[in-house]
């Protein structure tokens, strides 16, 4: 692979870690964000099924997309995603059924996931198979590093454990709301204010580097 | 004057080519759904009997083996085979010689998120709930999920009454949640301060399940002391 190929390959990949983070720059996919973040476990199983789903169905669909015509693409796209969640929804029954449990319909909803037709549709459509898979794995770890950084907040908090074991003791207080609804919504928030922050620190650092440059 | 310029017209995709794609799709779709389900079928099944086992057990601590049974209005019978109308599923849980160390049954009850589904065991020595566990529950952290760690709720369910009447056809006396610091009799149960409508919905669980069990499992309890071999 020549220099040029890899790095763009390696920009296919950071693109959906950090610069089109779904959930922290899109803001796309909010419905299993909130919902089901309410421990890092469930955050991971998740983020890990819809990476499942996202990379599947993104390889099916640049592999067809020469064959499909446009009229019925999406069509094709919704069968291929809803394809690969029934896969999903068998595996995570076989490994685990508290996990199954836990994340309820939030598996099958999967196939509404606008982050996954999106790429269906803006990417894998009119890229060949390694590229929009590669991008799509991208995209999905960034998904999942979305839901892991709202899902370890709010069990850490809400509470005091993480991954099930307890950090501070049997005397800590639990913050409950941080596990009910609400508590996705101030967590997510808190992040997404974090994340503007960090990009206009950003731009204020290059402005001033530009305006030193230009004086 | 030259006419102005069309832009030329995308031509139709012809409905046989529409159809062959979709068919295609649709076809490698199915093959990849089911080799999902024939691959995991197993291991599907055999963690949802574990994880029913494992409750089983827990609400029923000397129990070493179980067997799935149902009672029919015609009387009990192992599970399997045709589904009857109005049956109720049971298991009956021996210890490790054999010998009967209880019933579990299934029971639900919409609690103050959804409903809450619940597996009690009873023991016919005593006529009471010896234990209950949750199956499904989405009550709220810190409150309504209570019910499966207060001690002094769990202690409601170590003799729970649930004896039946003269004419074995009905529970003696409704079991039921009170307010919590009101319980009086041993068929009652003393809910938590703050989740009484979780507390009150394992009571109906309990009620509602047990009187529908009860009066036909009762008269036949001659045909689960021993495990069949």
């Amino acid at each position: 692979m020549s220099d040029l190929a890899q790095a763009r390959t390696f920009d296919e990949f950071m693109e959906g870690i950090w610069r089109q983070n779904p959930v922290f720059v899109m803001v796309l996919g909010m419905c299993p964000t909130l919902a089901v973040t309410v421990s890092a476990v469930n955050a991971l199983s998740m983020g890990l099924a819809t990476m499942f789903v996202l990379v599947c169905s993104c390889g099916l669909v640049s592999l067809m997309r020469r064959i499909v015509p446009k009229e019925v693409r999406i069509a094709t796209y919704i069968v291929i995603i809803a394809t690969f969640v029934t896969v999903v929804d068998y595996v995570i029954q076989a490994v685990s059924l508290a996990v199954y449990d836990a994340l309820g319909a939030f598996i099958q909803l999967i196939v509404v996931n606008c982050i996954i037709l999106g790429r269906a549709e803006a990417h894998a459509s009119k890229h060949p198979p390694v590229t929009a898979m590669v991008n799509a794995l991208g995209m999905s770890i960034g998904f999942v590093i979305g839901l892991f950084a709202l899902g370890a907040v709010r069990e850490v908090l809400g509470a005091g454990t993480l991954f099930g074991f307890s950090l501070f003791g049997a005397n800590f207080q639990p913050w409950v709301v941080m596990v009910l609804p609400p508590g996705g919504f101030i967590v997510l928030g808190a992040w997404l204010l974090l994340f503007s922050a960090l990009k206009r620190r950003k731009e204020a650092r290059l402005a001033a580097q530009g305006g030193g440059h230009g004086a | 004057m030259n006419a102005p310029a069309h832009p030329p017209q995308p031509q139709a995709t012809p409905a046989t080519s529409l159809l062959k794609t979709l068919g295609l799709v649709s076809t490698v779709c199915g093959l990849i759904i089911v080799g999902a389900y024939q691959g995991t079928y197993d291991a599907a099944a055999a963690n949802r009997r574990l994880a029913l086992e494992r409750t089983v057990f827990k609400v029923i601590p000397a129990a070493k083996s179980m067997a799935e049974w149902q009672a029919t209005p015609q009387g009990i019978r192992p599970a399997g085979g045709e589904a009857v109308a109005g049956a109720v599923k049971f298991y009956v849980a021996y210890d490790a010689a054999g010998v009967l160390a209880g019933i579990a049954a299934e029971g639900a009850a919409k609690g103050y998120a959804d409903t809450v589904r619940i597996l009690y065991g009873y023991s016919p020595a005593c006529q009471c709930i010896t234990g209950f566990g949750l199956v499904a529950s989405k009550e709220t952290p810190g409150i309504g999920d209570k019910i499966v760690t207060d001690k002094a709720f769990l202690a409601n369910f170590e003799a729970l009454d649930v004896k039946l009447n003269a004419e074995l056809s009905a529970l003696a006396n409704e079991v039921k949640a009170v307010k919590h610091g009101t319980k009086a009799n041993p068929w009652q149960i003393d809910a938590i301060a703050g989740a009484t409508v979780t507390s009150r919905a394992v009571g109906k669980a309990i009620n509602d399940s047990a009187q529908q069990l009860l009066p036909k499992l009762l008269p036949e309890m001659e045909k689960l002391q021993k495990k069949e071999s």
